[in-house]
């Protein structure tokens, strides 16, 4: 029996700066077989909490990691293989993986942003994978690139997935210009000019779906496909109290409530999460850029912005993404644009759809876009 | 008209004769009431100085900070602080100065470039040097000025600004204002040195002693210093040595002074009488003329003490507001 | 974010950008450009461990050497700060206060009360505070208290280069007299810190670690003593929760109390003399406010009453360690 027929469950790397998590507990037993999107263990990260998920499926033979410890990013949590496949075998699977993980920590990391300037602002972006045509993900209003932490890795197995911080967030500059929908489109064409991508499969969540249908409407010539998640513009419901709260909390005990309403399960917000949105709210200009892009968000409690005719007219596949217990912007907007696009509707899951029900996202993009 | 001897015309002799006698009558007032008990804490008089306030202040415009001392109600009129304002803070009332929450020793007004009579001897003077730091750095011309008596004149914060002003060659003007005691102690005895001038050389500072009952001289000698320090010339030393009619606060019984000495002072070295004889025999000025001037301040005064005394409390709310602009 | 600086370029980066920004931001101190009117460099020192390095050379003469006369600078600092400046006065070690204590706590705390609301007097004053330096009694204290008893000034006392450097550009942004307390045995320790300027608003204490058995509430360098008592009873069972008070007037008490309402229990560290210190003000606030939530007896580890020793036989055993907060936390768990 070769190695090949053992499949090694992995610290799975979730956004760019996790380096190592911590397990909580393990969700199946030893002798379990198991389907691909099977919940195996929890994990702690700094970051945020989360489930690790079966990407393959097999019968579960050893738990290697023990609960309350920690371990780093790519390190064996168990092994997978069929009954044939000896004890022996498996014991020696475990040594060799824990050697070739010390050998890929004494080597060079690699960097994990990237820097481009793109109409006078500086923006960070992380490059992920090879192959065309790259896939470029949005963050929402408050948002970065980190939003999509349980996605990059998985979305750029077999392709190039860019994830910028739009102007205003993350590590990007924080002046928006008039922080409208135009400048921040225009901005991502600035982004995809400077790294030379012709055409590009947008994905955007929140406000960025916003921004990804945009840049279909005002250079379609450069966009291959639209995923939108929980979409800002497909409907004139959004609960205008978690922008107005999200944009004056100062603190965290100010902060933490707005944030859980971004996610169906409450638990997913740990402290760290909101320590680093709060960080990014102290940095100057952070206070203007998000007053001024919820100004061109929001009027009189509604959705300023409507783009249902501009994502009909776009004949580029779309598929539109949901959690139906979203509390900021309805799951009923999911079915705005009738038969052109596929929806997925994730039961359950809230406004973070992506980072809660981050496999099936991951598979319904894939799916439909890839 | 007689020709004008003076260095100031008509209406500037009058405008100094007015602060003058405001401020005698002011202090001559506190010193009825807070001996009829009216006045809450305790106040300190500045009756017999006025000369040096007025002499100086008449050089200076509201961009100009000055840093008072204990005695500085003539400072605050000299320097354009309301009058009637000072006395609803002398009495404690929500219409003072301060919103009754400073009171005699902290009347402050930093539109009007006073930044505060001082409790503390001697802190005032690296205050002035920080006026005079910040008007350097805006460019603006302006000057600060510290006030101290004989005694604050031996304060360590007081010495430590004179050298810092010269090494940092900031626009401020130290006035000393000798009186000849410090409270009770003589400046005789507590002033090792005989002369300020040799104190303020001793900083690499310029010092000039004037009589401080001559207003005239006072004028004279800090028109000169201050202009000097507006210019970028530096600090300098000015001392005035003058007269206190009143004990060191309200209440001092003065047993450490000769006898007659203060009847002495009233009656010699008034820089009032003085001020007025000069400017009068030379005939600039009608008796007239002043006369009415002291009629209008007995007024001012006379409505300064009813509307303080008619002015409402603070009240508990403003026990807790203005410690921090915000916490 | 991906840039670890030390404390102290942090709170080289805070004055930094904010003269940068502000020109009313001065800078002001004994050697904080070195070598003033001296025949070597100009710009020798920066401060005499080195916090303003480089900023001479940016800033020019809005970087001003003094005298030693704290009285007199410090009074300066103040005064300018009331006629509009945003003065930063380094007084070097905070143990050098009783010379020049009238300007803070007459002058500066007292204008804005004293004067009717008045005046506002945005002045900094930054010094070294702490022990473990081998700098005996009058280098090395922790005299956060005394300046924490005077209404009219607010007193910052950073745990790492992030909070220092947040912290500090609040200060000066602030309008009230900062006291702002670096302690030196932290000035090498780094973190991630963003190259952008931010401003951490005063009383947000920072729970720089969640549990649900104890809660210890320390500042300064004895939040990572805190920290590393907690890790090791982690390892025992025992879950600490770490209330890093960050600035001490103001004091963010409603985290503390939402803390012990969940713990039940509590642990103050404090680096100041034990009587009338912040340990003994937040005991006795949760005393006041929190009494029905406790389970234990309150703790508090502190120095002892005396002067902070020169051996470092002695200076170590004056220090709280881990190991002390280790056994309060366990005392609190008694009863």
């Amino acid at each position: 029996m070769s190695q090949s027929s053992i499949v090694a469950i992995v610290m799975p790397k979730w956004g760019l700066s996790m380096e190592e998590g911590r397990v909580n507990e393990w969700l199946v037993e030893e002798g379990a077989r198991i389907a691909v999107g099977d919940a195996l263990l929890e994990v702690e990260t700094e970051k945020i909490a989360g489930t690790v998920e079966a990407t393959d499926a097999g019968l579960l033979r050893r738990r290697v990691a023990e609960p309350g410890e920690v371990y780093p990013v790519k390190a064996l949590l168990g092994v997978m293989a069929e009954p044939e496949v000896g004890d022996a075998e498996i014991d020696a699977f475990v040594a060799a993986q824990a050697a070739a993980l010390e050998a890929a920590a004494e080597s060079e990391p690699e960097p994990r942003y990237h820097f481009v300037e793109v109409g006078g602002r500086r923006l960070r972006y992380a490059d992920r994978g090879e192959g065309a045509p790259p896939m470029v993900l949005i963050h929402g209003f408050g948002g970065d690139l980190d939003n999509w932490l349980f996605n990059i890795d998985a979305l750029a197995a077999g392709r190039r997935v860019l994830a910028l911080d739009l102007p205003g967030h993350g590590q990007s500059s924080k002046e928006v210009g008039d922080g409208s929908l135009a400048t921040l489109a225009a901005t991502v064409v600035g982004f995809l000019d400077a790294l030379g991508v012709e055409r590009a499969v947008l994905v955007g969540h929140s406000m960025g779906a916003a921004v990804a249908m945009q840049v279909a409407a005002d250079a379609p010539e450069r966009v291959s496909g639209l995923g939108l998640i929980a979409a800002v513009g497909l409907g004139p419901e959004i609960d205008a109290e978690y922008i107005a709260g999200f944009v004056a909390a100062a603190s965290r005990r100010e902060l933490k409530p707005w944030v859980e309403r971004l996610f169906a399960d409450r638990a997913l917000v740990t402290r760290q999460l909101v320590e680093d949105l709060l960080r990014y709210k102290r940095i100057d200009g952070v206070a203007e850029a998000l007053g001024g892009l919820s100004r061109a968000l929001i009027d009189a409690g509604q959705q300023r912005i409507g783009l249902v005719a501009t994502a009909r007219a776009s004949r580029v596949p779309v598929v539109v993404i949901w959690g139906s217990a979203d509390a900021i912007i309805p799951a009923a907007h999911a079915h705005a644009l009738g038969d052109a696009a596929r929806v997925v509707v994730i039961d359950g899951a809230g406004h973070m759809v992506q980072m809660e029900a981050a496999s099936k996202v991951n598979a319904a993009l894939l799916e439909h876009l890839g | 008209m007689a020709e004008n001897p003076f260095p100031l015309g008509r209406d500037q002799l009058l405008a100094a004769y007015r602060t003058m006698r405001t401020i005698r009558e002011f202090e001559e007032r506190l010193h009825v009431d807070f001996s009829r008990g009216d006045i809450p804490g305790f106040v300190h008089l500045y009756a017999g100085e006025e000369a040096s306030a007025a002499g100086i202040m008449m050089h200076l415009t509201d961009k100009d900070r000055i840093a008072s001392t204990h005695r500085g109600h003539g400072h605050c009129i000299a320097k354009g602080v309301d009058v009637k304002a000072m006395m609803g803070e002398i009495y404690g009332k929500v219409t003072g100065s301060c919103r009754g929450k400073g009171g005699s020793m902290h009347i402050a007004d930093l539109d009007k470039g006073m930044m505060g009579a001082n409790g503390i001897l001697g802190a005032g003077a690296p205050l002035a040097c920080g006026a005079g730091l910040a008007a350097k750095f805006r460019g603006d011309g302006g000057v600060g000025v510290s006030f101290v008596g004989d005694g604050a004149s031996n304060q360590g914060m007081f010495l430590e600004s004179l050298n810092l002003a010269a090494v940092w060659n900031l626009p401020v003007v130290f006035v000393v204002e000798n009186n000849g005691y410090a409270e009770s102690t003589s400046v005789e005895w507590a002033v090792a040195v005989d002369s300020y001038v040799d104190r303020a050389a001793g900083f690499g500072l310029p010092g000039v002693t004037v009589d401080g009952t001559d207003f005239f001289a006072v004028h004279e000698a800090a028109g000169e210093i201050v202009a000097r320090a507006r210019e970028g010339g530096g600090p300098a030393l000015l001392e005035c040595k003058m007269c206190r009619f009143y004990g060191h606060f309200e209440g001092d019984a003065q047993t450490y002074r000769g006898a007659g000495e203060v009847e002495d002072l009233r009656a010699n070295r008034d820089c009032i009488k003085i001020f007025a004889q000069r400017v009068t025999e030379t005939g600039v000025i009608r008796p007239a003329e002043l006369t009415a001037i002291d009629r209008e301040v007995l007024d001012l005064i006379e409505q300064a003490v009813a509307e303080a005394k008619a002015a409402p409390l603070p009240t508990a709310a403003d026990l807790l507001t203005d410690v921090y602009v915000s916490y | 974010m991906a840039r670890k600086i030390s404390m102290k370029d942090a709170i080289n980066e805070a004055l930094d950008q904010e003269m940068t920004r502000d020109p009313s931001v001065i800078v002001m101190g004994e050697d904080i450009v070195g070598g003033t009117g001296s025949p070597g460099e100009a710009d020798a020192w920066g401060g005499v461990l080195g916090v303003t390095k480089g900023l001479y050379a940016k800033h020019g003469d809005r970087l001003m050497d003094t005298p030693l006369s704290e009285s007199a600078y410090i009074g300066a600092a103040v005064g300018a700060a009331a006629c509009g400046m945003r003065p930063v006065a380094e007084l070097m070690f905070i143990d050098f206060m009783g010379v020049c204590l009238d300007e803070i706590f007459n002058q500066a705390a007292k204008f804005k009360y004293m004067f009717g609301g008045k005046a506002q007097t945005p002045v900094v004053i930054r010094a070294m505070v702490g022990a473990g330096f081998r700098a005996a009694a009058q280098h090395s204290q922790m005299l956060t208290p005394v300046f924490t008893h005077i209404p009219g000034l607010k007193v910052v006392c950073p745990s790492n280069a992030y909070d220092a450097k947040g912290l500090l550009i609040q200060s000066i942004r602030d309008n009230d007299p900062v006291i702002f307390c670096e302690h030196k045995n932290l000035y090498a320790h780094e973190t991630e810190v963003p190259d952008e300027p931010y401003a951490i608003p005063f009383a947000e204490a920072n729970v720089v670690r969640e549990g649900g058995d104890v809660t210890i509430v320390a500042y300064g360098l004895m939040v990572h003593r805190a920290t590393e008592a907690a890790d090791r009873l982690a390892r025992e069972g025992v879950e600490c929760e770490v209330v890093d008070l960050r600035t001490l007037s103001p004091i963010d008490m409603d985290a503390v109390l939402e803390s012990v309402e969940g713990t039940g229990r509590l642990v103050c560290v404090d680096e100041a003399s034990p009587r009338c210190s912040i340990a003994a003000d937040v005991s006795a606030q949760v005393a006041q406010h929190a009494f029905k939530a406790l389970k234990g007896p309150v703790q508090m580890v502190t120095p002892p009453h005396t002067p902070v020793p020169f051996s470092p036989a002695l200076e170590d055993l004056y220090i709280p360690s881990a190991e002390r907060v280790m056994e309060a936390v366990r005392a609190t768990m008694v009863a």
